[in-house]
């Protein structure tokens, strides 16, 4: 059996939520201004891709099909426009952005694209002494233990877990919501095994599992633990 | 070269001020010099079990505060001249124990001893943490069942850890030392097996203490156990423990009672 920790469904609700957007500012003549934008792209290509933009057309008085053409320009550099501002109503048609109001200004971090583009790889942890009771070892990434887990400790990883001992603490594998983490052990006498949220405890584990090398993993939203040999 | 041993355990009850007494007086019977200290403050025990509590004038807590010295506080066994013993005081708590206090009467007991014996109180805070800190060595007392093994093995995690040592990047030499074992229970599979205890505690074993009523009988009388009936069965364990801490290969053995024939016929067992 097995017993879920997260809530399955959700009623839909609506919420506000700020976001920050980049904000276009185009001047006459727009030929000039799009070149501008296309040495932008040459310099850092991706640089806005996936990126809010929003273009502020107050500065300039554009007709209906202008906007049209600069915001098809946009869409050909991989620029999606998100809304437009600075504009009357009427000259937007609901094929366009739809027309922002209230926007205000903020400070973009330089380096925050650069950032992003970046995943760091998360680290693993590899324990060479036996974990003892009342012991708590945290890993965003993996933990790998040579020794034993005593009973009492504590393991949490963001990634899987792995013990070369007798498990007969607690492994939590995967809490950052990783459900591809697995928790693996050469002996199994655990008091509790979790893997994103969904648990077992000692008493549900298969008795015949007992004492023997382990595995445990997530088939949808259920824990699934297995004999390695 | 002065050697810090503390004794503890984690629970209560499992034989840690009996085993101090018994460790204390075997290492001096050898010729060692030896001070133990009890560290159990406000419930104290070691000056019963050694049969000096009528002799107690200044304590562990007096020589922390600088009301006496340490020369004044220690107490000399009658039987060994060897042995000597830093009581606790019965009327404070453990809160009256500081860091730089414990620190600095360890720091001079190395000076004037071979081995300092720490009697650790049960539980895990200021008294056992105090009684641990500035330990060499440690001697983990487990009883053979499961919530005995399960505090040693958290006892041990904190002497990896929170000792002067660990804190160095050094590691405190660890031993387990099992006592009330009864081989009797243990075969009929009544309580934890050896093998089960040292595999799950992963530390090297000091010794076996069978449970008996010669370390009762000895406690009563106020006098440690090795010294009280060095022939029998526990008292001839704890010896051995010693001689392994000297660093002699002895041969590990459950020592086994010498049942008399009057026993025998009685079909009395030594519970």
């Amino acid at each position: 059996m097995d017993a879920i920790a997260k809530a399955k469904r959700q009623p839909v609700r609506m919420r506000g939520r700020s976001y920050v957007a980049f904000t276009f500012c185009p001047v006459v003549p727009i030929t000039g201004w799009l070149e501008e934008i296309d040495t932008t792209l040459a310099r850092s290509p991706g640089f806005f891709a996936g990126k809010p933009v929003v273009l502020d057309l107050s500065a300039v008085d554009l007709s209906q099909s202008a906007i049209a053409h600069l915001v098809t320009s946009l869409e050909q550099r991989n620029i999606r426009v998100l809304g437009i501002e600075g504009v009357d109503a009427d000259r937007v048609t609901t094929s366009m952005p739809p027309l922002l109001t209230g926007g205000r200004s903020c400070i973009l971090a330089q380096n925050e694209p650069k950032k992003l583009e970046a995943k760091p790889k998360l680290p693993s942890l590899l324990l060479e002494s036996p974990v003892r009771s009342g012991q708590s070892i945290f890993s965003e990434g993996d933990v790998i233990v040579l020794g034993s887990v005593g009973s009492g400790a504590e393991i949490v990883a963001g990634g899987s877990i792995h013990v070369y001992g007798t498990l007969r603490g607690r492994a939590m594998a995967g809490f950052s919501g990783n459900s591809a983490a697995r928790i693996f052990c050469q002996r199994i006498e655990a008091e509790l095994l979790a893997i994103d949220g969904y648990y077992q405890t000692a008493e549900e584990i298969d008795v015949a599992l007992r004492h023997r090398p382990a595995q445990a993993w997530l088939e949808g939203d259920v824990m699934k633990i297995a004999s390695l040999n | 070269m002065a050697k810090v041993l503390v004794v503890t355990s984690g629970k209560g009850g499992v034989g840690k001020t009996t085993s101090t007494a018994a460790l204390g007086a075997a290492l001096a019977q050898m010729g060692e010099k030896v001070v133990v200290i009890d560290f159990d403050v406000g419930l104290r025990n070691l000056d019963l079990v050694l049969g000096a509590e009528r002799r107690v004038v200044f304590d562990l807590i007096n020589v922390v505060q600088g009301v006496a010295k340490l020369s004044q506080a220690l107490i000399r066994d009658k039987r060994l001249e060897n042995l000597w013993l830093l009581p606790a005081s019965q009327t404070r708590d453990k809160d009256a124990l500081t860091d730089a206090g414990v620190g600095s009467i360890i720091a001079e007991l190395r000076t004037r001893f071979d081995w300092i014996l720490c009697d650790s109180p049960a539980g895990i805070e200021r008294g056992a943490m105090l009684a641990m800190r500035y330990a060499d060595e440690a001697v983990i007392v487990t009883n053979p069942e499961v919530s005995s093994v399960r505090d040693s093995d958290r006892i041990i995690g904190m002497l990896d850890s929170k000792t002067v040592k660990a804190e160095r990047g050094e590691r405190v030499e660890k031993h387990i030392l099992i006592t009330r074992y009864d081989s009797g229970r243990a075969s009929r599979g009544e309580m934890l097996s050896i093998d089960d205890i040292l595999e799950i505690l992963a530390t090297p074993l000091l010794g076996i203490i069978p449970e008996s009523q010669d370390v009762l009988r000895a406690s009563n009388v106020g006098s440690p156990v090795t010294l009280n009936n060095a022939a029998s069965a526990p008292a001839r364990a704890y010896t051995d423990a010693v001689r392994r801490l000297l660093g002699e290969a002895v041969t590990m053995t459950v020592p086994v009672e010498r049942k008399g024939l009057m026993n025998r016929l009685l079909g009395r067992r030594a519970a």
